[in-house]
């Protein structure tokens, strides 16, 4: 799940700046698993923008506001949207790009919240980041989890010196990513993972922006 | 001149120390620390953006620290680096005469004075003493052959008291493994745990100097227990110090006794007088006059 925060509505205010009618858009999937872009703070944002003296010309919730054909639907059963003076996305960045994207060079675009990070979520309303999506996976040698999100210094040796009972000292609340991996490997009986030395991380495969075309697979009559 | 690697070949008890260069240019405090140590020590650490502070270049100081007869380790972090500008240091710092390395993680940014600069962490300490030796071979990181390399002397550092210590030593291995033939250790208290390291790392060829870090008041000793990971000061050294008239003399007089100690049976010596470098000077004397029978290590 990508997880969001949302902005300050002083700044929201500053992008909508001189632009009375707005459209709105939340996303029905992470945002509103997160709090920040589902039903209710749709809801909450119309009142706020409101009480400044915008005017709403509609809201929509999407399934998944990072699906450009769900939200081209939206844009074709909805003239508001292409007749407002701004639209506000409370969407993670991807959702942003995608509205963006399809009203292209006529409305500005803004976003009401910030992308942190890809999380697993422990129950609803906790998220913790696992995974940093590096393109290249070491977690079969670190037993699933992963130092180069986890480590504050995304070491891929095993811990540095600032280790203090098993703890992280930049964030003392946090155990050591490295001490949990060992204990993990060490009561698999594979130490012997640990013991090979990692190469450095092959930052080719992070070269931006990426992307993934799936071949269409021919089916058969 | 290599006295760092003469010394520790020729079996000799070595002594290291620490000088941390200035926060600006004016490096004329810098030098008059390194005029005092000069004929007293093998070789001086220059620190390398120590806790994270942004200070006067770890490789610049120890030109400097060469132009005044004194054998520099060049500490270097992989914070502030990534591994084009790592290799391109190190050579650099071979061509300038520089001939001992000393390869660290790094504090984390957020511990210094630039809080909201980028980590690189491009790579881990046990890669960059790999990546020196690929270059003492002649080979750059990636294996492809360079027009001159380094024959630099790979050091690199443990924390023998390390809580848990297993995570520590297959790291520790692992340096060794890559090429570290040199380790100076975080700071002793626990002389006898030590000892039980020193013999356990005998099987490696490897030199150790045991870190000596010079305990200036009590004050010192409590915040080092409580914010200071691997170091340990024991209660009976921070009561000596509390009932002492004039602590840093008892801490320096606490320093040359564990620098006696380790002369018994390690390699050397690494001592850290964070800012007290002068008293360096004075915990080697005291050392030499509560000395008895000179038993050199190995």
């Amino acid at each position: 799940m990508i997880i969001t925060k949302k902005k300050e509505p002083s700044l929201i205010l500053e992008y909508l700046d001189g632009r009375k009618k707005v459209y709105l858009f939340g996303c029905n999937s992470c945002a509103e698993q997160c709090q920040t872009g589902g039903k209710r703070e749709l809801d909450e944002m119309t009142v706020i923008l409101r009480e400044n003296g915008k005017e709403i010309t509609g809201t929509s919730l999407i399934d998944e506001t990072c699906y450009k054909m769900l939200v081209k639907k939206e844009f074709k059963a909805n003239e508001a949207i292409m007749s407002s003076d701004a639209i506000l996305v409370l969407a993670c960045g991807a959702g942003v790009k995608t509205v963006a994207e399809i009203a292209e060079n006529s409305t500005p675009v803004f976003p009401a919240l910030d992308s942190l990070f890809l999380a697993s979520v422990e129950r609803y309303g906790r998220f913790f980041e696992g995974c940093s999506l590096c393109g290249e996976c070491i977690l079969g040698s670190t037993a699933g989890i992963c130092p180069h999100t986890l480590c504050p210094k995304g070491l891929l040796n095993g811990p540095c010196g600032g280790v203090i009972n098993g703890r992280c000292e930049v964030n003392i609340e946090n155990n050591c990513v490295w001490v949990d991996i060992f204990r993990r490997l060490k009561a698999q009986d594979r130490l012997n993972v640990l013991k090979k030395i990692h190469p450095p991380k092959d930052y080719s495969n992070g070269v931006k922006p990426r992307k993934v075309i799936l071949e269409r697979k021919k089916t058969r009559a | 001149m290599n006295s760092l690697k003469q010394s520790l070949i020729s079996k000799r008890f070595t002594i290291t120390a620490e000088i941390c260069p200035p926060k600006g240019t004016d490096t004329s405090g810098f030098l008059d620390k390194a005029r005092l140590l000069k004929g007293q020590i093998d070789a001086a650490n220059v620190t390398d953006n120590q806790r994270a502070v942004m200070r006067l270049s770890s490789l610049a100081c120890s030109l400097l620290l060469l132009r005044e007869g004194i054998d520099p380790v060049f500490q270097m972090t992989c914070r502030d680096r990534n591994r084009l500008a790592i290799q391109s240091d190190i050579m650099g710092a071979w061509v300038l005469g520089i001939r001992n390395i000393l390869a660290l993680t790094g504090d984390h940014v957020s511990f210094g004075d630039h809080r909201n600069a980028k980590a690189v962490f491009d790579l881990d300490s046990v890669q960059l003493v790999q990546t020196i030796s690929k270059l003492n071979e002649g080979n750059n990181i990636n294996d492809k052959p360079l027009k001159g390399g380094t024959d630099l002397f790979i050091g690199a550092v443990v924390a023998p008291g390390a809580e848990p210590w297993e995570p520590e030593m297959i790291k520790f291995e692992k340096k060794i493994e890559a090429g570290a033939r040199f380790f100076q250790t975080q700071a002793i208290y626990d002389m006898e745990r030590f000892q039980k390291f020193f013999e356990y790392a005998r099987q490696f060829d490897i030199k150790i100097l045991g870190g000596i870090l010079l305990l200036k008041s009590a004050k010192m000793a409590n915040f080092l227990n409580t914010n200071v990971p691997g170091v340990d000061v024991p209660k009976r050294l921070i009561e000596e110090l509390e009932s002492s008239k004039d602590q840093l003399e008892k801490g320096i007089e606490i320093a040359a006794r564990q620098l006696k100690e380790l002369n018994s049976f390690c390699h050397g010596a690494h001592i850290m007088a964070i800012g007290q470098e002068e008293s360096v000077v004075r915990i080697i004397e005291k050392a030499k006059s509560v000395s008895s029978a000179k038993t050199p290590g190995n």
